[in-house]
């Protein structure tokens, strides 16, 4: 029925903001999911900080976190894609760890025995056939969802076995080894003493979030996730948009697959699996609604750092690492926790 | 002994320090049908919270059977016999009928085990109260509103009710349907229930109850048997002034200039078996007919979602293909959905996308939306439309109802549109908004030369506000009306004819 959150007959009772204050309080108001992130990442690194100085708040450390966590954001962020749809992409890891089995298989044929050795083109081309396994498997998805209306849960889980299944067939078991000096680049390197990853993932980051928030594309997202049916009786092309985010997604897979098998100079059928579901609520931490119509990348982000502070913090103060997990867990469960206290609240 | 069962004295309620109800005093007696009156954000919701416990007023009294309740809670009110049917009806959808009417009983009993033979058993006995044969093993979503509506009723009979308040019922219901209602709830009446009807329907109002309260920004403006009331007297009651009643004429047009849509052996599968129509620029064309006449289908065919539809239409003179939306919009049509909460608007969303929803593309400057000017539009339509929102950027779920159905129409005329369908355009809207959209609607056929097709199942609107009136029955339309000539009683008896 009506909006439960505005009981019909009691009056507006959202008081009208003060004009003054202006646009930071604004700010505050409308992305209070961002500022209750910062505030917690803020609260995570000062506690390690102060629990383990000297090895925590030393330059490698840092580094490292900036090696390691683009794959995971990348990832997180393309589950928010399909999820601003109300979907899901299940097969990301699948997609990203064929991209990279493919490009290995490519590298292998082209110089066998001898792959590590091969020049910048061919890493190019490998680069480039990765992208295409991106694209083509999310437009797979994007077929099946919107143009076959099979749901999204089970039409990625389903794809999700078919990309599995193929690099497993591609490699026979074992993880490709050997890649060209271009190619681990890309997970390895630095640039101006930057992170090779990192920058791909802050470019990227910022090109999705500007794709989101100031393009068409991004605004008709967010309609349909809000409202699929009224989406299409406002007359958007539902099947079109839903299509290109699933192949939006399938391509920041894929990248996140270069950069995993870029920084492990490997590539293996069943990589990164834990990511998956890490993914999956590093995407919700970062306040996207998995109903679909709310999301930002900027929110992902700050999700994605935090989770990396917090583990990389525990790693220094030497817990085990099955302990590490459990306490991800906790940790994502409490923050969800608190974001749906809070907008109760605000309902009520 | 006073025959009340209820009775509020002086009750006055704050919610962040705005009055919703000031010095509320109203008795509802023994076995009588009261209406409660008024507009959105009168406080008649919160006149129902407050007799059925959920919320405690800062002021006043309540006295049921004349005692005093010191502290009346959910649990206190419906002991003494008060049930609440709300507009959401509370049903467990994916149970059967006979399930839902059990389950009080079985809950009560502290039972844990189901016979289902005495299941069917109470819940017959509970239908056969009402007078009323539905399929007991029908699960309840499955069923139309009317009848879910039915099974909630039967539902509080069993529950030993000795009040039940009804929040707006007619809301979702077609006119036969309201009769319907209408006349189980004087069936209910006559086993000595007394029934609070929470309604801004005029009709009804004067139909059905006894005695009447009339609310206005939350205090009782008027009380009194029904006889003392009139349609006219009880909307300028409720909005504080005087409503126009002229009726709409059309301006005069050229003839030679092609109609704006001509329409003819319009068929879709199922549903509309060819239909003609012609609208012309400054037409106000009512279309009504029952739940199932094929209205929808005909308008949604229009709108392009029908692509099975066969027949031709023709737009200002040229034969259009409409098999998609987009090609309907192409074309300047524009669908006011039936359903404005689920087919017309996004909810959580500004009112400014909301209103740009089907017009991004004119805001847009290469790959980006111009922000800017993006808000001079949205912002020149809220001034335009008298949209009553702090901002563009306020979430649209926030809106009135009234409010809400304009945002739908100006997104409608950001898209250049010619012809306008509109589809139950007043359904949930209160009476002084109402008149509002109608008098929008009306401007745009005569200043902008739209082409409106009305969709309505409001006998009073369709007559005020046509120049003709179609009426649809199973795929075909049966009868047209003449704006002017056409009266409530014959226009009502058409329809009953259709039954």
């Amino acid at each position: 029925m009506a909006l439960k959150t505005t009981p019909t007959d009691a009056p507006a009772t959202t008081p009208a903001p003060p004009k003054t204050g202006g646009d930071l309080r604004r700010f505050f108001n409308q992305h209070d999911n961002i500022v209750q992130l910062v505030a917690i990442t803020a609260l995570v690194f000062v506690v390690m900080a102060a629990l383990s100085p000297d090895k925590f708040l030393r330059y490698y450390n840092f580094e490292s976190i900036s090696f390691i966590f683009p794959e995971l954001g990348l990832l997180s962020i393309a589950i928010m894609l399909a999820m601003l749809t109300g979907g899901i992409d299940l097969s990301i890891v699948g997609v990203a760890n064929l991209a990279a089995v493919l490009a290995g298989t490519l590298f292998h044929h082209l110089a066998p025995g001898a792959s590590a050795g091969l020049g910048l083109g061919s890493a190019l081309l490998g680069i480039g056939l990765a992208l295409v396994v991106g694209l083509v498997a999310g437009a797979l998805n994007g077929f099946l969802i919107a143009r076959l209306k099979i749901t999204p849960i089970l039409a990625t889980l389903g794809t999700s076995q078919v990309f599995t299944g193929l690099a497993l067939v591609l490699t026979g078991g074992p993880a490709l080894v050997g890649f060209p000096a271009s190619w681990t680049f890309i997970g390895n390197g630095k640039l101006f003493g930057v992170a090779f990853p990192f920058i791909l993932f802050a470019v990227l980051a910022a090109a999705i979030g500007f794709v989101l928030s100031r393009t068409a594309f991004g605004t008709r997202l967010m309609l349909i996730g809000t409202n699929a049916k009224a989406a299409v009786f406002a007359g958007l092309d539902t099947d079109r948009i839903v299509f290109q985010s699933y192949v939006l997604t399938g391509l920041l897979a894929s990248i996140a697959g270069l950069i995993l098998s870029g920084r492990t100079n490997a590539a293996k059928s069943d990589y990164g699996n834990s990511y998956l579901l890490q993914a999956v609520l590093v995407a919700v931490l970062g306040g996207t609604n998995p109903a679909g119509g709310r999301g930002s990348v900027l929110g992902v982000s700050i999700a994605v750092l935090a989770l990396m502070l917090l583990s990389s913090g525990f790693q220094i103060l030497r817990f085990s690492n099955f302990l590490i997990d459990f306490i991800w867990g906790g940790f994502l469960l409490l923050v969800i926790a608190i974001n749906v206290a809070r907008n109760r609240k605000r309902l009520g | 002994m006073t025959d009340g069962l209820i009775e509020l004295r002086h009750v006055g309620k704050r919610f962040a320090g705005i009055r919703a109800l000031d010095d509320v005093s109203l008795t509802v007696r023994r076995g009588e049908i009261h209406c409660l009156a008024g507009e959105n954000g009168s406080g008649k919701s919160t006149i129902i919270k407050v007799m059925s416990g959920v919320y405690q007023p800062d002021e006043g009294d309540i006295l049921i059977d004349d005692a005093s309740v010191k502290r009346m809670t959910p649990a206190e009110s419906v002991g003494r016999g008060i049930q609440v049917i709300y507009q959401d009806l509370s049903l467990f959808g994916n149970l059967s009928v006979a399930e839902n009417l059990a389950m009080n009983r079985y809950l009560k009993e502290g039972r844990r085990a189901v016979r289902w033979g005495e299941t069917r058993q109470i819940a017959r006995a509970a239908l056969d109260r009402l007078g009323v044969e539905l399929d007991l093993a029908a699960d309840v979503e499955s069923l139309p509103t009317s009848a879910r509506q039915i099974v909630a009723i039967a539902r509080a009979l069993q529950a030993e009710a000795r009040l039940i308040i009804m929040d707006e019922p007619t809301t979702a219901l077609t006119r036969n349907e309201v009769e319907r209602l209408l006349d189980i709830t004087r069936t209910i009446q006559r086993d000595g229930i007394a029934v609070l009807f929470v309604s801004h329907k005029m009709r009804e109002m004067l139909e059905i109850s006894e005695r009447l309260t009339v609310m206005r920004n939350g205090k009782v403006v008027v009380q009194g048997p029904i006889g003392d009331f009139t349609e006219a007297s009880i909307t300028r009651h409720m909005t504080g002034h005087d409503l126009s009643h002229e009726t709409y004429r059309r301006p005069a047009v050229t003839e030679t200039v092609p109609p704006r849509v001509a329409v003819e052996g319009l068929t879709v599968p199922g549903a509309v078996a060819g239909v003609d129509l012609t609208l012309r620029p400054g037409d106000i064309i009512g279309l009504s007919g029952l739940i199932g006449s094929g209205r929808t289908e005909l308008a949604l065919a229009l709108f392009g979602m029908r692509p099975d539809h066969g027949g031709t239409i023709r737009i200002d003179g040229k034969e259009a293909r409409l098999r998609t939306v987009g090609d309907a919009i192409r074309h300047g049509i524009a669908y006011v959905p039936e359903d404005r909460l689920s087919e017309g608007l996004f909810l959580t969303q500004s009112v400014s996308r909301n209103m740009l929803a089907s017009s991004l593309d004119a805001v847009t400057r290469g790959f980006t939306v111009d922000r800017a000017r993006a808000a001079t539009v949205s912002d020149g339509m809220i001034d335009a439309m008298q949209i009553a929102t702090r901002s563009g950027e306020t979430p649209v779920g926030f809106l009135s109802g009234g409010n809400q159905q304009r945002v739908v129409i100006a997104r409608w005329l950001l898209t250049q549109a010619r012809v306008l369908i509109l589809n139950g355009p007043t359904v949930g809207v209160d009476v002084g908004s109402k008149a509002e959209i109608h008098r929008i609607i009306r401007d745009l056929a005569t200043e902008r030369g739209l082409a409106v097709l009305m969709i309505s199942d409001d006998v009073p609107e369709l007559l005020q506000h046509c120049n003709a009136i179609l009426l649809m029955h199973r795929g075909r339309i049966v009868q047209r009306f003449e704006g002017g000539t056409a009266t409530e009683d014959s226009m009502g008896a058409a329809l009953k004819a259709l039954r």
